[in-house]
C-alpha cells in the first residue's frame, strides 16, 4: 500500500552516469515492470528504490516520504533476486523467519507469518529442508515467501525468472500473477528483459533504454501505440518491420511513398511541416497478410527467402530487393506458401505506424493527450 | 567418472601414482607408531617391519654355584632357571661353549664330559647333575638360542609421558597452540569480513599492506619484536618470557596470511545474499555472526589447521619468546632435547615423535571433511 515517486532520479558510478533523470509516478498497488535490454540501467534501477545503491541526483519518494537515505530495511520493500540469495545455512522456515528474528518480532507472531506465506506458496511440506534440497522453482518460492513475510509495501522483483527452465518460468510466472491477485493492494515493481513477461503481468510497463525512460505504458498501449521506433521494435516478436519512407502528404490520413515507390496511406494525423521529411513506416509481422485479388493496395511484394514453420504460425522471411534486414511476415501455419516464391503482402490502415526522421511517433501527441 | 574422457590406462596409471604416494608418505609414520608400541629390547635387535613375526636372540647365562647342589640318587644336582622371571623369552636351544651355542635342543638332556648332564628347557628351567660333587665358586656357563613372540606394550608412551617430561611438554604445546590458532582466526575474520564488504576509504591501501606483510621474513622481525615486547611489559611489569607474549608473536605472524586466505574467500560469497541479509534488517555485525562466519567455515577450517601445525611444529618463536623450563619448554624444543640426551633410546624418540604426530593428525582428521564440503550449495543459481 504505497506510492512511489521518482523525481529525476540519477545515479553515477563516479564519472559515469548510469541513470539520466528517471521520472516515475507509480501508484499505489500497481503491478510495474522495467524491461529493457542488458545494460538499460533496469537492476540499477530497482537496487536505487531498494536502497543498495545511493542515489547521486534527484529525490525517491515512498508513500510522500523522501527516502533517499533511509536504510533498506526501512523503506518497507523486499527484494526478490535473481540468483534466490537464499541462506545456504538456513532452514527454510529460518530463511523465511530471518527479517523478523532480526527485527525482534515475538515467536508466535514469526510462526505464525512464516506459516501463513508456505501456505499461500505451497511450502508447508519443505519447512524444514534446506535450500540445496529444493529445486530451483522451490527456492525462488521460498525467496518468494521470504518477501511476503517482511510484509512489504513495495515488492521488488529482479529478474525472478531468470534461473528457471522454460516450463518452470510459465508456471511461476503465473504464481507471480496470482500472488499479485492476492496481494491487491501491494505495489510490485518487476524486473525482466523477457518482453512476455513484461506483456503478461504488467499493470504498466517501464522501457528503458540507455538509463532512459522511452515509454510508459499498459502493455497493449505499447504494443498498439508504441511512441518511438525503440519501444516498437523492443515490444512484439518477431520485432515490428521498418522501411524507411519519405511523407508525401500530410495531414490526416497521411500518405507514406515506400522505397519501392508505393504509396501507403496512413490515418495518422501529421503536421504540415512534416510533408517532404524522411520517415520511418512500421508493420508488425502478424498485421501482416497475404493480398488477394481483391485487396487494393499491397504494401510489399518480394521472394520468399526462408520459412521457418513454428505449427500454429510461419514466418516469412522476404526479400524486398533492398538492402537490409528482410520484410518478417508471421502467416498462419495452414497457409500453402511456397519458398521461393513471390508473395503481395497487405495489412490493415489501422495497424500501420509512422515514425519521423527522430524516431518519435507521429502519433504521441494523441498519446500524450489520451494519457 | 568414466565420462572424463580419459582412457582405462590413464586411469589406472593416476590412481597407481596415487597409491605410491600414499604409500610412500604413510610408511614412516606407521614405522614409528609400531616402533613405539614395541618391546624396547626387540627395537634394538630387529626392524619395526618384523614386529608381527618371532624373532630370535642369543644370550647367556650361569648356573647357580655349587654351594646350591643337593644330593638325589646318588647324583649331585643343581637346578633353577636361566630366564628372568616373567620374560616372554622361549629357549630354542642351548650349549656350553660360545662357538656351539645351539649344539642342544631345548628340553633334552645333554651329556657333557665325565658324566655331567645338562638339561635346559625351553622356559630356562635348568638341571644340572654330576655323579661327583660340583666344586667351585661360580657355576657353568650356559649359551642359548631364545625367541621372542611378538610383544607390544604401552610402556614406552607411560616412560616418555610420565618420566620423561614429554608429558609436560605436550601441554605446554597446547597451552601456546590453542590460543595462537584461535586469537588469529578471530581477528582476521572481521578484518576480512571489513576488507571484503565494507566500503571505507583506505581500503584498497590496507589490502595492499597485508598482502605486503606476506613476503616480511619472520627471522627479520623476530628480535625487533621481542625488544619491542620486553620494552611494553617492562612498562606494565610483565615478565619477558610468557605465554601472552608468543601468543601475541604467532598471531601477528598469522595475521597476514589469515586475512589473505579468509579475505578472498568471503569476497566469495555471493553479494546478494548479503544485500538480502541488508533488506532482512540486518546490521553489518549480523550479517558477519549470522551469515557469513557460517558460510565461511570451510576457509576457517583450513586456516586453522595450517595455523595450527605451524605454531605446533615451531621451534624458532618458541626458544625466542618462552623459556626452555619445564614449564614452558615446548614439544619441539622437548624433543630437541632428547636427541641430545637420548639419542641411542630409540623407544624414548620413536615414542616421543608420535606423541607429537598425534594431535596435528586429530586436528586435520578432524576438519579435513570442510575442505571438500560445499557449505553454499543450495543458495545461487545452479548450486
Amino acid at each position: 500500500m504505497a506510492n512511489l515517486l521518482l523525481r529525476d532520479v540519477k545515479k553515477a558510478y563516479g564519472n559515469l552516469e548510469i541513470l539520466h533523470g528517471i521520472d516515475l509516478d507509480i501508484k499505489s498497488g500497481e503491478f510495474i515492470v522495467f524491461v529493457g535490454p542488458s545494460g538499460c540501467g533496469k537492476s540499477t534501477l530497482l537496487r536505487t528504490i531498494a536502497g543498495l545503491e545511493d542515489i547521486t541526483g534527484g529525490e525517491l519518494q515512498i508513500d510522500g516520504d523522501v527516502v533517499n537515505d533511509v536504510p533498506p530495511s526501512k523503506r518497507g520493500i523486499a527484494m526478490v533476486f535473481q540468483s534466490y540469495a537464499l541462506y545456504p545455512h538456513m532452514t527454510v522456515y529460518d530463511n523465511m523467519a530471518f527479517g523478523m528474528k532480526i527485527a525482534k518480532a515475538s515467536k508466535a507472531e514469526i510462526d505464525e507469518r512464516v506459516k501463513q506465506a508456505a501456505e499461500i506458496l505451497q511450502l508447508t511440506k519443505y519447512l524444514d529442508r534446506l535450500p540445496k534440497a529444493l529445486s530451483g522453482g522451490q527456492r525462488q518460492r521460498v525467496a518468494i515467501g521470504r518477501a511476503i513475510c517482511r510484509n512489504p509495501k513495495v515488492f521488488l522483483f529482479d529478474e525472478p525468472l531468470s534461473n528457471l527452465d522454460a516450463a518452470l518460468r510459465v508456471a511461476t510466472r503465473i504464481e507471480i500473477a496470482k500472488l499479485k491477485e492476492q496481494m491487491a493492494n501491494t505495489t510490485m515493481i518487476y524486473v525482466t528483459h523477457d518482453q512476455v513477461e513484461a506483456m503478461t503481468l504488467a499493470d504498466r510497463i517501464v522501457v528503458l533504454k540507455d538509463g532512459y525512460v522511452e515509454q510508459v505504458g499498459s502493455p497493449m498501449e505499447l504494443y498498439r501505440h508504441p511512441g518511438n521506433l525503440f519501444v516498437a521494435q523492443f515490444i512484439g516478436s518477431p520485432s515490428m518491420n521498418i522501411v524507411p519512407a519519405t511523407i508525401e502528404r500530410a495531414g490526416g490520413p497521411t500518405a507514406v511513398r515506400l522505397a519501392d515507390g508505393t504509396v501507403a496511406h496512413v490515418p495518422t494525423q501529421t503536421p504540415d511541416s512534416a510533408a517532404g521529411t524522411q520517415a520511418s513506416f512500421g508493420v508488425r509481422p502478424e498485421d501482416l497478410r497475404v493480398a488477394t485479388d481483391t485487396d487494393g493496395s499491397v504494401l510489399f511484394e518480394g521472394r520468399i527467402d526462408y520459412i521457418e514453420q513454428l505449427g500454429e504460425v510461419q514466418l516469412l522471411y522476404v526479400d524486398l530487393g533492398r538492402e537490409g534486414e528482410p520484410l518478417v511476415a508471421k502467416l498462419p501455419g495452414n497457409a500453402e506458401i511456397k519458398r521461393g516464391s513471390t508473395v503481395r503482402l497487405t495489412a490493415d490502415a489501422g495497424d500501420l505506424h509512422i515514425f519521423d526522421s527522430d524516431g518519435r511517433s507521429f502519433a504521441r501527441e494523441r498519446l500524450a493527450s489520451a494519457a | 567418472m568414466a565420462a572424463t574422457g580419459k582412457s582405462f590406462a590413464q586411469r589406472w596409471g593416476v590412481h597407481i601414482a596415487v597409491l605410491l604416494i600414499v604409500i610412500v608418505w604413510t610408511v614412516p609414520t606407521l614405522g614409528i607408531l609400531v616402533s613405539s608400541l614395541r618391546d624396547k629390547d626387540q627395537i634394538a635387535v630387529s626392524g619395526w617391519w618384523t614386529a608381527l613375526t618371532t624373532s630370535s636372540q642369543t644370550g647367556q647365562g650361569r648356573t647357580d654355584a655349587a654351594d646350591a647342589q643337593v644330593e638325589q640318587g646318588g647324583r649331585f644336582v643343581i637346578s633353577g632357571n636361566l630366564l628372568e622371571e616373567g620374560t616372554a623369552l622361549r629357549i630354542t636351544a642351548f650349549g656350553t661353549r660360545i662357538q656351539e651355542p645351539t649344539a642342544h635342543e631345548a628340553g633334552t638332556v645333554a651329556e657333557l664330559e665325565d658324566g655331567v648332564t645338562l638339561q635346559v628347557n625351553d622356559d630356562g628351567s635348568y638341571v644340572y647333575s654330576s655323579p661327583v660333587a660340583f666344586e667351585g665358586r661360580r657355576g657353568e656357563r650356559v649359551f642359548f638360542e631364545a625367541s621372542t613372540p611378538p610383544r607390544f606394550t604401552t610402556e614406552n608412551y607411560e616412560t616418555v609421558l610420565f618420566s620423561e617430561g614429554i608429558g609436560r611438554s605436550f601441554i605446554n604445546s597446547l597451552t601456546v597452540t590453542i590460543p595462537a590458532t584461535i586469537i588469529p582466526i578471530l581477528i582476521a575474520a572481521f578484518a576480512a569480513y571489513a576488507l571484503a564488504w565494507m566500503r571505507f576509504p583506505g581500503r584498497a591501501i590496507l589490502i595492499a599492506v597485508v598482502i605486503g606483510l606476506l613476503v616480511v621474513p619472520l627471522q627479520m622481525s623476530l628480535i625487533p619484536l621481542l625488544k619491542l615486547y620486553n620494552g611494553v611489559g617492562a612498562f606494565f611489569g610483565v615478565p619477558a618470557k610468557t605465554y601472552l607474549g608468543i601468543w601475541l608473536a604467532h598471531t601477528g605472524f598469522g595475521l597476514p596470511f589469515a586475512i589473505y586466505l579468509l579475505r578472498s574467500y568471503i569476497a566469495g560469497l555471493p553479494r546478494e545474499i548479503m544485500e538480502s541479509a541488508r533488506i532482512d534488517g540486518a546490521s553489518d555485525f549480523e550479517i558477519f555472526v549470522k551469515i557469513v562466519l557460517p558460510l565461511s567455515f570451510p576457509v576457517l577450517a583450513s586456516f586453522a589447521i595450517f595455523q595450527f601445525l605451524w605454531v605446533w611444529n615451531d621451534l624458532l618463536v618458541a626458544m625466542v619468546f618462552l623459556g626452555s623450563g619445564s614449564s614452558q619448554l615446548v614439544l619441539t624444543g622437548k624433543l630437541n632435547a632428547l636427541l641430545g640426551s637420548r639419542g641411542g633410546d630409540w623407544e624414548i624418540l620413536t615414542t616421543s615423535a608420535f606423541v607429537t604426530i598425534i594431535v596435528p593428525l586429530i586436528v586435520f582428521f578432524s576438519l579435513q571433511r570442510y575442505f571438500v564440503r560445499g557449505l553454499l550449495a543450495g543458495s545461487v543459481k545452479g548450486g
